[in-house]
């Protein structure tokens, strides 16, 4: 047994250093359902077969064709004539032995005829290639059973997605560039102490070069205030004073040129960021203003309760501030007063930590829920990622599709610019019509590209007038889509793939933020976007 | 592998490959059924409104792909095995792989032509035969070598190549081999000595795809700014004031292991051996509890000796089909190719950009034009040396100065061989003016950024 997990860790280490063993973890117990085993299905479950989750099931009724074999990885041609879940099972189990590999030879439709349970017991469900009423049956189900939905498409040179989940919570969003909590503007007690301790006017140079510039600007900051009214730097001007009132700090040999001291370039290098005044960003303050968060019961997820316990903090002890992160970023500085200020920094967060604890506590109190159903270590991690927490909701299947609530905002003001993503939208949900209306897709076989241009014409023109959308889609376009004949090219299958992958990952580990709610792929022109419908 | 064997086993095993496909096309295993290539067909044989001006419909297209087009993919590694994998499946049958390395198990989580029993073998031999033997028809030729170990002759046969690398510096030896292949005639590039090159690049969560035609879009030295200098941590916070778990990992790593040889006197501290990253990492620890550091872990010691970038599956898949993709567009004439980068990120959502980088008029590789060195006469070599290693336009590694000093070869130094490395090291601390150089010469310069030594002008500044 620590032999394998040993060799888990080496296998998965890459990985491990993006989410961590606690991310892992949660995919390990993800059980993820793949409804059709064409390429862009496959090249999506290699994805998640290769790091490593824990179960799929590949439900399809599909036959596999020749057709099917020449794009598809994980088909072999001697299995031309058998069910397709099955002949793609078993080539992806072979990817990962820790993952275990499961199919069901039969249609979606059929499960939805006789068990629409089924797809309960699943972490998410993609489903792929799927036919319109396929689709929005599957999705109510799910919607109902909140069980996320990720729905993936490729058609000729377009790759569509489109996630349906009604609420899903991020602590860990690891944002790219997040600015550093400092407090320098509203400097806690612990601090100002701690900044007491230095005399920069008497140091020698040793100390004076080594000082963290944190230290360097507060005191600064501090001989500013006094001399300006206890008002802050504002202004391009009033901040080019402040730094140069720091250079001024800078010591100077005998002949009264300045040392090379270069915690003190970091300080004046920081001034603007270090300036920039704490406050609750904007998202978390939405998030204190939303129902879950107001409305605490029994049955509150504890992402809720925790920023409920923060929002608490944050008019209590906090004085309008979320808990302290704790972290400073590396500057120069010697080892000791580098580490003792970072001290000051992480204790003053454990005492926030502590804090909203306790609110935790009286809150999980006040429903009957023991204290215990939340760790200390759950509360520090979202403690320390306050700054970040995001929720992500969409819209279901059903709101995009009514007449009664289609975003016909978006969809106008996108083709605003004809040759905008959003006009492959509109051709893929014309192309679905064209299914429902002739069984078939446009311009599968050669003789029927011409002849089909004006069949999905009408289509186009009858989606648009359903909807009472006063666009234009140029015939550029629809000639396009009959080109493709329902094509599945394999490159634009891997390169949904890997996308369609990474956000089931998301989804699964609440680590990074997933996309809401419709991505649409040109690799025509390499290009993408991100639209809300 | 005696290397004396080498060039016999690989003659041996690309008849192997070619009888393999005589066999696969006449009987026995079928490499072509019904419906196999319709998904492609459909881009080669209809016209479209899309479609690159010069594209016409036509049923040999398919042909030319199979038949005749020949590609060749650099890396077998996280992107090599997408790009095998997406141009088998795109009709493409004449492929070469050239990786220099072998299978390691921290690869298993995303390369996925190979198996824990391949741990330890070729990747470009191993990935070679998964696609040889799941795609029928498919002739994938591995070259088990370095890219430098091949010459124009080789690289001239291709009509696409296609990079999956993970160092910047191969990135550049590649770049600047395609651009030696390129023919002018009268000052007019002769565009059948182009070789359309891809590259890929990606680390966790990001990636970037691009498209370069040599001698007319921008090459990889036109961007060079776009990768700035790796940046390492600085000696003296090493030496004497750690503040950050990786400055006491460092520390164990480029100071003590040094001084204690723990594995002996001429043992080099190896990334891979976990004896040698335990022994680092233990020290590591001490160093810390002397500062009270916290947060030196095995993972992050690891982390930080081999400076491991972490990756994952899904993003090798999107950039490695983003560059597939642009293979096939350039083969088929069916569209007009990426012009020229695509950015790809999906931490928050999924965004891409994509923008024409542009071409850099006095670019050190592509710019026929010699770079300029302005110095003063009164300058050291040393500080010549200097700017070509730290300009970031450059950013050569270790730079060997040759120039034709009163009519005779000389070399001004040069660092890869010891013993000239020893004789001209003098000259490091010379003038230019005391070496003999005089204002407008010529100063060439090899490094392994570029196969072709590079040309400059040095001009004395007053």
């Amino acid at each position: 047994m620590a032999a394998t997990k040993a060799s888990k860790e080496q296998k998965y280490d890459r990985q491990l250093r993006l989410w961590g063993d606690h991310g892992q973890e949660a995919l390990e117990n993800a059980h993820v359902c793949l409804i059709n085993a064409t390429a862009t299905g496959t090249e999506i479950l290699k994805n998640l077969v290769l790091p490593g989750i824990g179960a799929f099931t590949i439900v399809d009724g599909h036959v596999v064709s020749g057709e099917d074999v020449g794009n598809n990885f994980f088909l072999s041609n001697n299995s031309i004539g058998k069910n397709r879940a099955q002949a793609a099972t078993e080539l992806l189990q072979e990817l990962n032995s820790d993952v275990s590999g499961n199919f069901v030879e039969e249609s979606p439709d059929k499960l939805l005829d006789n068990d629409p349970e089924f797809f309960h017991r699943f972490t998410i469900v993609i489903g792929v290639q799927l036919p319109e009423s396929t689709c929005l049956r599957l999705g109510s189900v799910l919607w109902s059973a909140s069980v996320p939905f990720l729905v993936c498409k490729t058609y000729g040179l377009i790759g569509y997605m489109r996630l349906a989940i009604q609420e899903h919570t991020v602590i860990e969003s690891h944002p790219d560039n997040a600015l550093e909590d400092l407090r320098l503007d509203q400097p806690f007690a612990e601090f100002k102490n701690h900044v007491k301790t230095y005399d920069l006017g008497s140091m020698d140079k040793k100390d004076h070069s080594h000082t963290p510039w944190i230290i360097v600007v507060a005191k600064y900051l501090e001989k500013w205030l006094s001399e300006h009214n206890s008002q802050p730097p504002k202004n391009y001007k009033e901040k080019e004073a402040f730094r140069q009132l720091i250079r001024e700090g800078i010591l100077r040999n005998e002949n009264g040129v300045p040392e090379d001291e270069e915690n003190f370039e970091e300080a004046v290098k920081n001034v603007n960021t270090a300036l920039n005044p704490t406050k609750v960003p904007s998202a978390v303050e939405d998030l204190f203003n939303s129902e879950e968060c107001n409305n605490i019961t029994s049955q509150t997820p504890p992402f809720w309760v925790m920023l409920r316990a923060v929002k608490e903090f944050v008019l209590s002890e906090g004085h309008g501030s979320l808990p302290v992160r704790g972290t400073i970023p590396d500057m120069i500085a010697d080892s000791q007063k580098f580490i003792n200020l970072q001290n000051v920094y992480r204790e003053k967060a454990m005492q926030d930590a502590a804090a909203v604890s306790k609110h935790v506590e009286s809150l999980l109190q006040s429903v009957g829920k023991p204290p215990e159903s939340i760790s200390e270590k759950d509360i520090k991690l979202f403690c320390k990622n306050s700054s970040f927490l995001r929720v992500v909701r969409c819209r279901s299947l059903a709101e995009e599709y009514s007449v009664d609530s289609v975003n016909k905002d978006e969809i106008a003001s996108c083709m605003d610019n004809p040759d905008s993503e959003m006009v492959f939208y509109l051709m893929l949900r014309a192309v679905d019509r064209f299914y429902q209306q002739h069984s078939r897709y446009p311009g599968v076989y050669n003789y029927q590209v011409e002849e089909d241009i004006s069949k999905l014409k009408l289509c186009v023109n009858s989606l648009l007038q359903e909807y009472s959308l006063n666009v234009n889609i140029k015939d550029d376009y629809i000639h396009e889509f009959c080109r493709y004949g329902a094509a599945e090219p394999h490159t634009v299958a891997a390169f949904m793939g890997g996308s369609a992958a990474q956000e089931a990952i998301k989804i699964i580990s609440h680590q990074f933020v997933p996309f809401s709610n419709t991505f649409i792929y040109n690799a025509m022109s390499q290009t993408s976007a991100t639209l809300q419908l | 592998m005696a290397d004396a064997d080498e060039p016999e086993k690989k003659r041996r095993r690309v008849v192997e490959l070619t009888e393999k496909m005589v066999v696969d096309g006449y009987n026995g295993r079928c490499s072509e059924w019904e419906g196999r290539w319709n998904h492609i067909k459909k881009f080669l044989e209809r016209s479209g409104p899309f479609t690159h001006p010069d594209f016409e419909p036509s049923t040999q297209s398919l042909q030319f792909m199979l038949e005749t087009c020949r590609i060749l993919i650099i890396g077998a590694g996280g992107l090599g095995c997408e790009l095998l994998k997406d141009l088998a499946l795109s009709g493409f049958r004449n492929i070469h792989v050239i990786d220099m390395d072998t299978i390691d198990v921290s690869n298993l989580n995303r390369q996925f032509l190979f198996r824990p029993k391949d741990v330890g073998r070729p990747k470009a031999d191993v990935a070679a035969d998964f696609i040889n033997s799941r795609i029928p028809g498919c002739c994938v030729v591995p070259h088990f070598k370095k890219i430098q170990d091949f010459d124009e002759t080789f690289y001239r046969q291709f009509h696409i190549i296609v990079c999956g690398l993970d160092s910047i510096v191969s990135r550049r030896w590649m770049n600047g081999m395609l651009l030696s292949l390129l023919v002018y005639e009268d000052g007019v590039l002769d565009p059948g000595s182009i070789i359309p090159l891809i590259d890929g690049g990606t680390e966790g969560f990001k990636g970037n795809a691009r498209v370069i035609l040599p001698g007319m879009s921008a090459c990889i030295d036109c961007t060079l700014e776009l990768y700035p200098p790796q940046v390492n941590f600085p000696m003296c916070t090493i030496a004497s004031m750690p503040r950050l778990p990786e400055h006491c990992i460092e520390y164990a790593r480029v100071l003590l292991w040094p001084k204690e040889k723990p594995f002996g006197d001429e043992v080099v501290l190896d990334g891979d051996d976990p004896e040698h990253i335990q022994w680092v990492y233990q020290k590591s620890l001490e160093r810390a509890a002397e500062f009270n550091i916290t947060g030196v872990t095995y993972r992050l010691t690891q982390g930080v000796v081999k400076r491991i970038i972490p990756a994952v599956a899904s993003t090798n898949a999107v950039i490695a089909a983003a560059c597939a993709t642009e293979v096939f567009k350039i083969a088929s004439s069916a569209y007009i190719p990426l012009n020229n980068y695509m950015v790809y990120n999906d931490v928050d959502g999924l965004y891409t950009y994509t923008f024409e980088a542009e071409r850099k008029e006095n670019c050190s590789a592509c710019s026929q034009i010699p770079v300029d060195l302005n110095f003063s006469p009164s300058s050291k070599l040393q500080e010549v040396l200097d700017f070509l290693t730290e300009s970031a336009s450059l950013q050569m590694k270790s730079p060997a100065l040759t120039a034709t000093v009163e009519g005779k070869n000389k070399t001004l130094y040069l660092q890869s061989v010891a013993s000239i490395e020893q004789r001209t090291r003098p000259n490091l601390s010379k003038t230019l003016k005391e070496l003999g150089l005089t204002d407008g010469q010529e100063l060439a310069v090899a490094d392994v950024t570029t196969p072709q030594t590079m040309l400059f002008r040095l001009c004395f500044t007053s």
